[in-house]
C-alpha cells in the first residue's frame, strides 16, 4: 500500500496477498457468507428445538384443516367449516378490497387538495395547507381509532336509525343499503362490457397512430367512456332492465338483508384514504410546481389556451414526476391496511397472522406467508413501475 | 394594470379582491371555503369550550349525552399518559433523563453553536448508558423499575429514540453495502432492504414479538419492550439506508476518485471524505425518517405495549369510572395533539435545515 519508494515492491512477506483488494474482497465476502450461514443455522436449530419443546407442529398441513371460526366480511363463500387456506384467501380478498377502494378515494381527494394548495384563491390554499399539516402529522393508527370510536360509535343504534334518501340506514352496526340483484342476462352484459373494453383498446391504438401520422387529435376520453359504459348499458336496457333491489329490513337487533357495509371497513377505508390523501396532495403539488415555468410560457406562446396548456403540456410532464412517488404511496396504503387488526376488520393480518396464528401456534409459517404476500405485492408493483418509468422517461438526444 | 399587492397590509381592499373575489368561480370557492371553515371552527369551539366539561373527579358529568370534551379526564390521567405505571416517587428520574437529553439536543439543533462532534458523541455513547441506568434502575442505589411499568409518552420516546439511534449505524452499513462492488455484500444488503421495505411494520413487529423468542436458545428470555425495539430498529434501518444511499449518490464522483488518488483505504475514504459530506446532506431526510418512525411507534400497542396511544386507548376503553363517548373523543384529541406537536415541530425543523443546506445549485 505505502509505495513511497519508486522501485517495484517485491513480495517480502506471506501476508502481502492480504493487501490485494481482490483477495480482500473475496475474504470479506466469504466471512459474510459464513456469518449469515451461522446465523441461519442457529435460528433453524433453535426454532426446531423450541417448537419441539412446545409441541407445535411444523409444515404447511394446517392449511387444509378446518378453520372453525367465522369471519364477518367475505367476498368468497366462507363458513366456519372451511379450511385455513380459505380463511387466508378471505383475508387476502378483504385486504385487496380495502386497498383498491382506498387508493381510488385517496387519489381523488389528494389531487383535489394538491390542486387546492396551488389555487390562486388564498382561503382555499390555506385550508388545503391546514388539512395537509394536520392530517399527515398524526399517526394513522390514532386516526383509525378516531374514525372507528369517535365518529362511527356516535351514530344511532339500529332502532333509532333514520333512513337516508328513504332506503339506506347508517347506524352503529354499519351502513345498510339496498342490494341490487340481477335476475337474468348477467353473462350477456358481461360479454357486452368485454367487447366495449376491447373496442376501447383498439380505438386508443388507432387514435395514437393517427395522431403520430397526421397530428390530429381524437376525443379519446369521452369516446372511451362511451365505449366502456355504452354496450353493457344498452344490453341491460334491451333485456328490460332485469334488476331488483333487496331492501334492508329492521330485525330484532339489527338490519337483515340488503347490503351491509361494516363500520370496521368504513373506518379503515376513511382512515387510509384521508391519511394517504395528505401525502398525495404534497406529491401532486410538487409535481406541478416541478414543471419549468418556461413550458407554460412556451405553450401560451404557440397559442394554446390556458386549459389546453394545462392538459397538453403541464399535466403530462407533471405526471412523470408524480407517478413514481404516487406508486410509493399506493404501496404504503396497501401495507398500512394491515392496521385493520387494531380495529378488527378481517384483513389478511387480522385473520391470518391474528386468529389463525393464535389457533395453530405455527408462528413461523403464518408470519412468513403473510410477509411473502405483502412482499409479492411490493415487488410486482415495483417491477411494473420500472417498466413504466422506462417507457415514460424523456428520450433525450 | 397596477402590480398586485403582495401582502394584505399593503392594500387590503385590492388584496382581498385579487386573492378572494377575482372571478365568479373564485368568489364561489371563497364562499364555500368560508362556510367550511366557519362550520369546522364553530363545531370545534362548541366541542372544546361551550359544551365541554371542565370539572369533576370522575366521569359522571361526561356521561351525559351531547357533552363535548371531557377535560377532567385528561387532568386526572395526565401522569398515566406521560409515565405509564412508573412509580410516582421515581418519576423525577424520567424528567432528569429528559433534561439530560435536551441539554445536548438543543445546542446540537442550533447551527451556530460549536462542538457538534462532542455533543453527538455524548448523545450516542454516554447518554444511552446514563439513560438506561436512570430509567431502569436496580443499581447505584436506584430502585429497579421493570419495563412492564413503563408507559405513555415515555415508551413512545424511548422506542422512537432507541429505534433511530440503533438503526443509524446499521443503516449506514446497509447503504454502503448496497453500493459496494462486492456482489455478495451488495446482494445481501439489497435483499435485506427490499424485504423489510416490502412488508408492513406490523408484520415485522409480529415477527419480533412472536418469532424472535423462537429463534433464540430456550434459556434466553427477552423483555417485551426490547423485542419491539429490535423490530423497530431493523425496520427503520432499511428506510434509513435508502435515505443515506441518496446522500452517497449525490456526492460527485470526483470526490471518490480524489480519495482513491490520495491512496486512502476504503475505510479512510468513506469515514473522512464521503460520509461526512453525505450525512450532512441527508440530515433533513433523516429527520423525516424520524418523524415517520415517531408516528409508527404507536403500532407497538398492537403487540401489547402501552405507548402514549396505547395507554390512552386502554384508559378510554376499560376504565368504567370514565367510560363515555366524550372521554374517548377527548383522549384521542389529546394523544393526537401531542403527536402533532412533536411531528409538526420536527417537520418545521427539517424544512429549516433543507433551506440552510440548499446551496442554490437548483434552478
Amino acid at each position: 500500500m505505502m509505495q513511497r519508494n519508486p522501485q517495484p515492491l517485491q513480495p517480502s512477506s506471506w501476508l502481502d496477498p492480504l493487501y490485494d483488494p481482490k483477495i480482500r474482497g473475496i475474504i470479506f465476502q466469504v466471512l459474510l457468507v459464513l456469518a449469515l450461514a451461522f446465523l441461519a443455522y442457529e435460528i433453524v436449530t433453535n426454532t426446531a428445538a423450541n417448537l419441539r419443546r412446545q409441541n407445535i407442529a411444523s409444515g404447511f398441513d394446517f392449511l387444509s384443516r378446518t378453520a372453525g371460526f367465522d369471519i364477518s366480511q367475505s367476498m368468497i363463500p366462507y363458513k366456519s367449516t372451511s379450511s385455513y387456506a380459505a380463511a387466508f384467501f378471505v383475508g387476502l380478498g378483504n385486504t385487496l378490497l380495502v386497498a383498491a377502494l382506498g387508493i381510488v378515494l385517496a387519489t381523488l381527494l389528494g389531487f383535489v387538495i394538491g390542486l387546492g394548495r396551488l389555487s390562486s384563491n388564498w382561503l382555499i390554499a390555506k385550508l388545503s395547507l391546514l388539512y395537509v399539516e394536520v392530517v399527515r402529522n398524526v399517526p394513522l393508527l390514532l386516526q383509525l381509532f378516531i374514525w372507528y370510536v369517535a365518529v362511527l360509535r356516535a351514530l344511532p343504534m339500529p332502532h333509532d336509525a333514520k333512513p337516508i334518501a328513504g332506503v339506506a340506514y347508517f347506524d352503529t352496526r354499519g351502513l345498510h343499503t339496498p342490494l341490487p340483484l340481477l335476475d337474468q342476462g348477467g353473462w350477456l352484459i358481461a360479454i357486452a362490457a368485454l367487447t366495449g373494453i376491447a373496442l376501447t383498446v383498439w380505438l386508443n391504438i388507432w387514435a395514437r397512430q393517427r395522431q403520430e401520422q397526421t397530428g390530429q387529435r381524437f376525443p379519446l376520453f369521452w369516446s372511451s367512456l362511451g365505449l366502456v359504459v355504452g354496450p353493457p348499458l344498452l344490453v341491460f336496457l334491451l333485456l328490460g332492465a332485469p334488476l331488483h333491489f333487496e331492501q334492508p329490513t329492521l330485525g330484532r337487533f339489527n338490519f337483515d338483508g340488503g347490503l351491509t357495509i361494516l363500520p370496521e371497513f368504513l373506518a379503515l377505508l376513511a382512515g387510509l384514504a384521508f391519511y394517504t390523501a395528505s401525502f398525495i396532495a404534497e406529491i401532486v403539488r410538487s409535481g406541478i410546481e416541478g414543471v419549468p415555468r418556461g413550458q407554460k410560457e412556451a405553450a401560451s406562446a404557440i397559442g394554446l389556451s390556458n386549459a389546453q396548456a394545462l392538459r397538453l403540456v403541464v399535466i403530462p410532464q407533471a405526471l412523470r414526476l408524480i407517478i413514481p412517488p404516487l406508486t410509493n404511496q399506493y404501496l404504503n396504503l396497501t401495507k398500512n391496511s394491515a392496521l385493520a387488526v387494531a380495529i378488527g376488520y378481517p384483513d389478511l393480518v387480522s385473520v391470518f397472522a391474528g386468529t389463525v396464528l393464535n389457533q395453530t401456534g405455527q408462528a413461523v409459517e403464518v408470519v412468513l406467508i403473510t410477509m411473502a404476500v405483502y412482499l409479492a405485492i411490493s415487488l410486482l408493483t415495483s417491477m411494473f413501475m420500472n417498466w413504466f418509468n422506462a417507457r415514460m422517461a424523456i428520450v433525450e438526444r | 394594470m397596477r402590480a398586485k399587492p403582495k401582502t394584505f397590509a399593503a392594500d387590503p381592499l385590492r388584496w382581498t379582491r385579487d386573492n378572494l373575489f377575482s372571478t365568479w368561480s373564485n368568489t364561489a370557492l371563497t364562499l364555500l371555503g368560508a362556510a367550511l371553515a366557519a362550520w369546522i371552527l364553530t363545531a370545534f369551539l362548541d366541542w372544546a369550550i361551550f359544551s365541554a366539561v371542565f370539572t369533576g373527579s370522575d366521569g359522571t358529568a361526561c356521561k351525559v349525552d351531547g357533552t363535548g370534551a371531557c377535560w377532567p379526564f385528561i387532568w386526572h390521567k395526565m401522569g398515566l399518559f406521560m409515565y405509564g405505571r412508573y412509580p410516582d416517587a421515581e418519576r423525577w428520574r424520567v424528567n432528569l433523563t429528559y433534561g439530560l437529553a435536551l441539554a445536548a439536543l438543543v445546542p446540537l439543533m442550533i447551527p451556530r453553536i460549536p462542538g457538534k462532534l462532542w455533543l453527538s458523541l455524548y448523545l450516542l455513547i454516554a447518554f444511552p448508558v446514563i439513560a438506561y441506568v436512570l430509567l431502569r434502575g436496580g443499581m447505584l442505589g436506584l430502585v429497579g423499575v421493570p419495563t412492564e411499568l413503563w408507559g405513555g409518552l415515555l415508551v413512545t420516546l424511548v422506542v422512537a429514540c432507541v429505534g433511530i439511534a440503533a438503526s443509524f449505524p446499521l443503516g449506514i452499513l446497509l447503504a454502503l453495502g448496497r453500493r459496494s462492488e462486492l456482489p455478495v455484500i451488495r446482494y445481501a444488503s439489497i435483499g435485506f432492504i427490499e424485504i423489510v421495505r416490502g412488508v408492513p411494520l406490523i408484520t415485522v413487529l409480529f415477527m419480533a414479538s412472536v418469532m424472535l423468542p423462537l429463534f433464540l436458545p430456550s434459556d434466553i428470555t427477552i423483555d417485551k419492550l426490547l423485542r419491539a425495539l429490535v423490530g423497530v430498529a431493523l425496520f427503520s434501518a432499511a428506510y434509513l439506508a435508502e435515505t443515506i444511499r441518496g446522500g452517497l449518490q449525490s456526492i460527485p464522483r470526483g470526490q471518490y476518485e480524489a480519495a482513491d488518488a490520495l491512496g486512502l483505504s476504503y475505510a479512510q475514504k468513506m469515514g473522512f471524505i464521503i460520509l461526512p459530506q453525505a450525512l450532512k446532506l441527508t440530515i433533513p431526510g433523516i429527520v423525516n425518517s424520524f418523524i415517520a418512525l415517531f408516528k409508527d411507534t404507536s403500532l407497538v400497542l398492537i403487540i401489547g405495549l402501552f405507548d402514549l396511544l396505547g395507554i390512552v386507548q386502554q384508559s378510554v376503553q376499560s376504565d368504567p369510572k370514565w367510560y363515555a363517548h366524550s372521554t374517548a373523543t377527548t383522549g384521542y384529541f389529546f394523544a393526537g395533539l401531542v403527536f402533532w406537536l412533536f411531528c409538526f415541530g420536527m417537520s418545521r425543523y427539517s424544512a429549516f435545515l433543507e433551506q440552510r443546506l440548499d446551496t442554490g445549485n437548483r434552478n
